[in-house]
C-alpha cells in the first residue's frame, strides 16, 4: 500500500528486517512518521513492535534496512548505524519503556535533571568548572532546574518533585517517564504503551498531556498503543503490524474499519472479518 | 615429545580435580545464580578430612589400601557434604530474596570462616603425608632417558572422575531429583507451584557440589601429599575459571574446562614459568568472561530491554 | 555454629509444650550437625611429628564443649527469635526514639569530625591511640574511595587493593629511585592508580553483578602476583624498604637543625611525626570526602547512580555509559593511589603481603555494611570495624575467624548496611531521604 501524501518526513524506516537466530521478529517493515504528528504503531501482542522500537532506538541493530531520521532543515542520519546513547544524544530522540525505566531511588526531580546530562556535561566543563563553582556552570544548573520544574508543573507533579521516584503512584510514574523523556529536548519521542495500566481518566490526561506536546514542542511522536482509545483520539496516522509485517497503513478510522486489521486482532482470518463486518455489527 | 606427552598426562590428572570442584560452581550458579565464594574452601576441608581419617585409620592398623580409599573417600565426602548443607543454610537461604551483594559478602565471610576455622582447628602448618599409594607404569622409555610415565594415583584420580562424572550426570538427566533442579534452574517460581520443593532441590544441589569438591579434596591429598588451609582460595578461583570456560550451567562443560585449564596450567608451567603459572589462570578468566561469557558449552543470553 | 532453623515462614510465639518441644528438637538437630562438622576437624589434632611424618592427638573435651555450646545456643537463638517476633532494629526501638535519632544524626557528622581533629590532642601521649586513628582513618579513606565506584556507581569491585598497590608501589618506586619528595610523589601515585583504574574498567565495561566481581577479584591477584613475582621491579617477597618519610613541604620531621621542631623552636619528639601524618591522611581523607560530595551534585556523580540504579535507562538518555563506568573507576582508583601512597611513606616499608584480597573484603565490607553511598556511614562502618578488628589484635587467626562470621551476620542482619537511607544531591523545597529499599544496588 503505498504513500501517495507530500509528506514532511522525520523518520523513514525502509525494509527493517530483525532476526534472532532463527526467529524473524521484524521481516521487510517499511513505514514513515511525519513530523509534528502522531504515528500510532499497532497490533496483536508478540507482532513485534517494541522490536522495532528497539531498532529504531539503537538498543537492536537490525539484521537489514534502513531506518533515516531526518532533522528539521538538517541532514538524513542513518539510525541503523548508530549506537543507542549517540541516536539519543546525537539525533534527538527519545523514549520511554514498557516496564517503567525510571531511577527509582533517585527523586522525581533528580530524574529529570539526569536527563539533562549531556548538556550540563558541557556546561560543567567535563565537570572542572563545576568543581570550582563556575558561574556558567551555576547558570546552567539553574537552568536545568527550571525546564525540570517546568515539565513537573506540566504533568502535575510539582509538589511531588523531592519524593523518590519509586515511591510514586504507577500512572505519575508514567507521565515522569515520559517528561524525563522530554527533558532531553527530543525532535522524536517514542513511547512503549503509555496508557497500559492506566484507567479511563488517566487515559485522557495522557491523551491531552501529547497532543500538547506535539502542539507547544512540536515534537514528532511515535507511539506503541494497545488502548485503541487513545489511539483513535489522538494519532494523526496508524500502522499496524502482525507477525512482523505491515499488515495495513492509514489514518486511524481507515485502519479501524480495514478487514485485514480486524482479523488480525480476533485471530480469525479475513474472510470470516469481513463476514462479521457485514453482518451488521 | 615424550616431556609433552607428561606433561599432557599430568595436565589431565590436575584437570580432574578441577573438573569435580567446578561440577560444584556451576550448579550452584546454574539454579540460585550467585557464585559460592565459598566452594573453594568446601573442597580444602575435603582435603582435611581425608587426611584426618586416613591418619585415624591408618592408625588402628588398617592398611589394606582400597579398604582404607574407600572409608576415607566415603566418610569425607558425607562430612563435607554435610559442610556444604551447613554453609547453605546458614549464610545463603536468609538471603535467597535479598539483593545481589549480600549473597556475595555473606560467601566471602564464609571462605574466611572456613580457611580460618581450619587454621584455628588444625594449626597453621602444612601437614605433609607420605605417599599412600606409589607406583605406577612407564609408558614409553623415550631416547634422552626420559620415560613417560602413568602413575597408579593418576589412574585413580582419573577413573574415580570418570565414575563420579557418569554417576552425577545420570542423576541429573534421569532422576527425579534431577528433573527437580533442572526445573528451578529455569524458573523457581514455576516450580515451586508444581509441587517442587526448592528449597529441598537447592540443598541437596550444594551437598552434591560439596561432595564431589571432597572427592576432589581427597584426589588432591593423594596426588600432592599434602593440604594446607589456603590451597581453597586459588583452586576455587581455577575452578570457577573452569566453569566459565566450559559454560556455566553445564555440568560436561565444567568438566571440560577443568581439564582444559589443567592442560593449560601444566603446559604454561613447564614451558614458560612456573611462577606465573596462577597468573596465566587468571587471565583465562578474565579473557573467556570478556569475550565468550557463555563459554563453550553454555547457552547465549539475549538482554530483555 | 547455631540456629539451623533459619526458614521463611513464622512461628506464632506458641505456650508450653508444644512450642519447646520443637525448640528441642532444633537444638538436638544443630547439636547433631555440629558433631558431624567438628568430630574429625576438632576432635583430631594432626601436626607434623617430630622426626617428620604426621602424628595426632585427641580434643574429645572440647569437642563436647562446642557440641555443648551449640546445644545451648541453639535453644537460646530460637527463644530469642519468638520472643522478639520479626525481627527488626524497627521494633527494638521505639517510633519516637527513632525521630529522636534521626534529628540527632545530622549531629553525628560534624561532632566525629570535630572530634576527630581533637584525637591528637586528646590523646597525645598514647601513640598507640594515635597509630590506631591513622589506621581507621585510612580505611575510612579506602572505603570513600570505593563508595565511588560500589557505592554510587553500583559496580561490583572486588579488587580494590590493586589501586592500593599500585600507589604505594608508585610512591615507593619513585621516592626511592627518583629521590622524588612525598607532594610530588602522591599526584602520580594518583595517576597511575587511575590510569590503571581505566585498564581495568575497560575489559569489563559489558561485565554484570558476579561476574563483574569475579573479574575486578582476578585483576587484583594478579597485580598481587605480578608484585611478588617482578623481583627486579619491586623487590618480589621482599617488598621495598627506605621509603622516605613524608616532610611538611621539604621541612623534615626529624631532631636535626633544619628540622621542623628547631624551626618552630620547640623540643623534638618522635610523636610530633605521628601527629603529623595523623593530620595527613586527615587532610587526604577529608579531600576524597569534599570531590565526592561535590561530584554527587555535578552531572557525572549523578550519571553514576543513575547508573546504579538503571543502565539501560541511562543509554536511552543519551548517556554515554562507557565513560560513566570508567570515570568511576579511574576517581575511586586514583582515591587508592593516594592511600596507597601514605601508607607507604607511613610505614617507610611495604611488601606484598599487604595487598591480599582479604584487604579488598574488607574495604567492600566497610562500604557495603556502611550503607552504600553514605559518606557517614562509610566512615562509622570503618570505625566499627577496624576497631573491632583491634580489639582482637594478638589472636590473629580467631580474628579473620570473627570478622568471617560478623560479614555473614551483618547481612542477613542488615543487607543494606548501617545507614538506611539515601539523600537527594538537589531538591526544590526540602531534602527528603530515600529509603533504601528503594535504591538499587546496581549490577555494574
Amino acid at each position: 500500500m503505498s504513500d501517495d501524501r507530500i509528506l514532511d518526513r522525520i523518520l523513514a524506516v525502509d525494509s527493517l528486517a530483525m532476526r534472532f537466530g532463527g526467529i524473524v521478529a521484524v521481516n521487510e517493515l517499511s513505514f514513515t512518521a511525519e513530523r509534528r504528528k502522531i504515528t500510532a504503531l499497532i497490533g496483536p501482542n508478540g507482532a513485534g513492535k517494541t522490536t522495532v522500537f528497539n531498532c529504531i532506538t539503537g538498543f537492536y541493530k537490525p539484521t537489514g534496512g534502513t531506518i533515516r531520521l531526518t532533522r528539521d532543515g538538517a541532514d538524513e542520519i542513518a539510525l541503523e548505524k548508530l549506537n543507542d546513547f549517540r541516536i539519543s544524544k546525537q539525533a534527538k530522540v527519545a523514549r520511554t519503556f514498557q516496564n517503567i525505566r525510571l531511577f527509582p531511588g533517585m527523586t522525581a526531580l533528580e530524574n529529570l535533571m539526569v536527563a539533562q546530562h549531556n548538556v550540563l556535561m558541557r556546561a560543567s566543563g567535563l565537570t572542572f568548572l563545576g568543581l570550582i563553582g563556575a558561574p556558567s556552570w551555576r547558570a546552567a544548573e539553574k537552568h536545568a532546574i527550571e525546564l525540570s520544574t517546568f515539565w513537573l508543573n506540566r504533568i502535575g507533579l510539582l509538589d511531588r518533585a523531592d519524593d523518590a521516584a519509586g515511591n510514586l503512584p504507577y500512572g505519575d510514574q508514567r507521565r515522569l517517564e515520559i517528561a524525563r523523556a522530554m527533558c532531553t529536548e527530543p525532535a522524536l519521542l517514542c513511547l512503549d504503551e503509555p496508557a497500559a495500566g492506566l484507567n479511563a481518566r488517566e487515559s485522557a490526561a495522557l491523551s491531552e498531556l501529547l497532543l500538547s506536546i506535539r502542539a507547544e514542542q512540536g515534537t514528532s511522536i511515535l507511539l506503541i498503543e494497545h488502548d485503541m482509545s487513545v489511539v483513535m483520539e489522538i494519532s494523526d496516522h496508524v500502522v499496524v503490524m502482525d507477525y512482523g509485517v505491515k499488515i495495513a497503513e492509514g489514518s486511524p478510522q481507515k485502519v479501524r474499519d480495514d478487514p485485514k486489521v480486524i482479523a488480525a486482532y480476533l485471530g480469525a482470518d479475513e474472510k470470516e472479518a469481513i463476514a462479521v463486518m457485514e453482518s451488521g455489527t | 615429545m615424550d616431556y609433552l606427552a607428561q606433561q599432557l598426562i599430568n595436565g589431565l590428572v590436575l584437570g580432574s580435580i578441577y573438573g569435580l570442584i567446578a561440577i560444584g560452581y556451576t550448579m550452584v550458579y546454574g539454579i540460585v545464580g550467585m557464585i559460592n565464594f565459598a566452594h573453594g574452601d568446601i573442597f580444602m576441608i575435603g582435603g582435611f578430612i581425608a587426611l584426618i581419617t586416613f591418619l585415624v585409620l591408618v592408625s588402628f592398623g588398617l592398611t589394606a589400601v582400597p579398604v582404607v580409599l574407600l572409608i576415607v573417600l566415603l566418610v569425607s565426602m558425607a562430612i563435607t557434604a554435610l559442610y556444604g548443607w551447613t554453609v547453605e543454610r546458614i549464610a545463603y537461604r536468609p538471603l535467597r530474596h535479598s539483593f545481589k551483594l549480600a549473597p556475595m559478602l555473606s560467601a566471602i565471610g564464609m571462605s574466611f570462616v572456613l580457611t580460618n576455622y581450619s587454621q584455628v582447628a588444625q594449626g597453621a602448618r602444612v601437614k605433609p603425608v607420605p605417599p599412600i599409594i606409589t607406583g605406577g607404569y612407564t609408558l614409553h622409555e623415550g631416547s634422552r632417558g626420559f620415560a613417560v610415565q602413568l602413575s597408579n594415583i593418576q589412574i585413580i584420580v582419573v577413573i574415580t572422575t570418570v565414575v563420579l562424572l557418569l554417576l552425577f550426570t545420570w542423576l541429573v538427566a534421569r532422576t527425579r531429583l534431577g528433573r527437580d533442579m533442572r526445573a528451578c534452574e529455569q524458573d523457581q517460581t514455576m516450580a515451586a507451584l508444581l509441587g517442587v520443593d526448592v528449597d529441598r532441590t537447592i540443598s541437596m544441589t550444594f551437598v552434591i557440589g560439596a561432595a564431589l569438591a571432597a572427592v576432589a579434596g581427597m584426589m588432591y591429598l593423594l596426588y600432592y601429599g599434602l593440604v594446607d588451609f589456603f590451597m581453597g582460595f586459588v583452586a576455587g578461583i581455577k575452578a570457577f575459571t573452569a566453569a566459565v570456560l566450559g559454560g556455566i550451567g553445564s555440568l560436561p562443560g565444567a568438566m571440560l574446562g577443568g581439564l582444559a585449564i589443567g592442560l593449560i596450567e601444566t603446559l604454561w608451567s613447564a614451558y614458560f614459568s612456573v611462577e606465573y603459572k596462577d597468573v596465566a589462570a587468571f587471565s583465562i578468566l578474565i579473557v573467556v568472561l570478556i569475550f565468550m561469557p557463555t563459554g563453550l558449552l553454555g547457552r547465549p543470553e539475549v538482554e530483555k530491554v | 555454629m547455631s540456629g539451623v532453623s533459619g526458614s521463611t515462614s513464622e512461628h506464632k510465639p506458641a505456650a508450653g509444650a508444644p512450642g519447646f518441644a520443637s525448640i528441642l528438637q532444633k537444638a538436638f538437630v544443630s547439636a547433631f550437625v555440629a558433631l558431624v562438622l567438628f568430630s574429625l576437624m576438632i576432635g583430631i589434632r594432626t601436626e607434623a611429628g617430630p622426626t617428620g611424618q604426621l602424628i595426632y592427638w585427641t580434643r574429645f573435651g572440647e569437642l563436647a564443649s562446642l557440641v555443648a555450646a551449640v546445644f545451648v545456643g541453639s535453644i537460646a537463638f530460637e527463644l530469642i527469635r519468638r520472643w522478639l517476633g520479626p525481627i527488626g532494629a524497627a521494633n527494638i526501638i521505639p517510633p519516637f526514639v527513632q525521630g529522636r535519632l534521626s534529628g540527632a544524626g545530622r549531629l553525628i557528622a560534624p561532632a566525629l569530625l570535630i572530634f576527630t581533629f581533637l584525637v591528637p590532642v586528646i590523646f597525645y601521649n598514647q601513640r598507640y591511640i594515635l597509630d590506631l586513628g591513622i589506621l581507621v582513618l585510612t580505611y575510612v579513606m579506602l572505603g570513600w574511595g570505593l563508595n565511588v565506584v560500589v557505592g554510587l556507581a553500583g559496580l561490583l569491585d572486588l579488587g580494590y587493593v590493586a589501586f592500593y598497590a599500585v600507589g604505594a608501589y608508585s610512591y615507593a618506586l619513585l621516592a626511592t629511585t627518583f629521590g622524588l619528595s612525598f607532594w610530588v610523589c602522591l599526584p602520580l601515585a594518583g595517576i597511575l592508580a587511575s590510569l590503571w583504574g581505566v585498564m581495568l574498567g575497560f575489559p569489563v565495561l559489558r561485565l554484570r553483578g558476579d561476574y563483574l566481581a569475579i573479574v575486578t577479584l582476578a585483576f587484583g591477584e594478579i597485580i598481587r602476583l605480578v608484585i611478588i613475582n617482578w623481583q627486579s621491579l619491586t623487590g618480589g617477597p621482599n617488598g621495598i624498604s627506605g621509603i622516605p618519610r613524608p616532610t611538611l613541604f621539604g621541612i623534615p620531621l626529624t631532631p636535626a637543625d633544619d628540622g621542623l621542631a628547631a624551626l618552630l623552636g620547640i623540643e623534638f619528639s618522635p610523636t610530633h611525626r605521628i601527629v603529623f601524618l595523623f593530620y595527613l591522611i586527615l587532610a587526604l581523607a577529608l579531600l576524597t570526602n569534599w570531590v565526592t560530595i561535590r561530584l554527587r551534585r555535578l552531572p557525572i556523580g549523578r550519571a553514576w547512580e543513575a547508573l546504579r540504579e538503571d543502565e539501560v535507562a541511562c543509554r536511552a538518555l543519551g548517556i554515554n555509559t562507557t565513560t560513566t563506568k570508567l570515570t568511576a573507576f579511574a576517581t575511586g582508583a586514583m582515591f587508592g593511589g593516594f592511600a596507597g601512597a601514605f601508607f607507604a611513606t607511613r610505614q617507610g616499608f611495604i611488601s606484598p603481603e599487604s595487598f591480599t584480597f582479604q584487604e579488598s573484603a574488607l574495604v567492600l565490607a566497610i562500604v557495603v555494611l556502611g550503607g552504600m553511598g553514605s559518606q557517614l556511614g562509610v566512615a562509622l562502618s570503618a570505625l566499627a570495624m577496624i576497631g573491632g578488628f583491634e580489639l582482637f589484635r594478638g589472636l590473629d587467626q580467631y580474628r579473620m575467624l570473627v570478622f568471617g562470621m560478623a560479614m555473614v551476620l551483618l547481612m542477613i542482619w542488615r543487607p543494606r548496611g548501617l545507614i538506611g537511607h539515601r539523600a537527594p544531591t538537589v531538591f526544590l523545597k526540602k531534602a527528603k531521604a530515600i529509603s533504601s529499599d528503594l535504591v538499587k544496588e546496581g549490577q555494574g
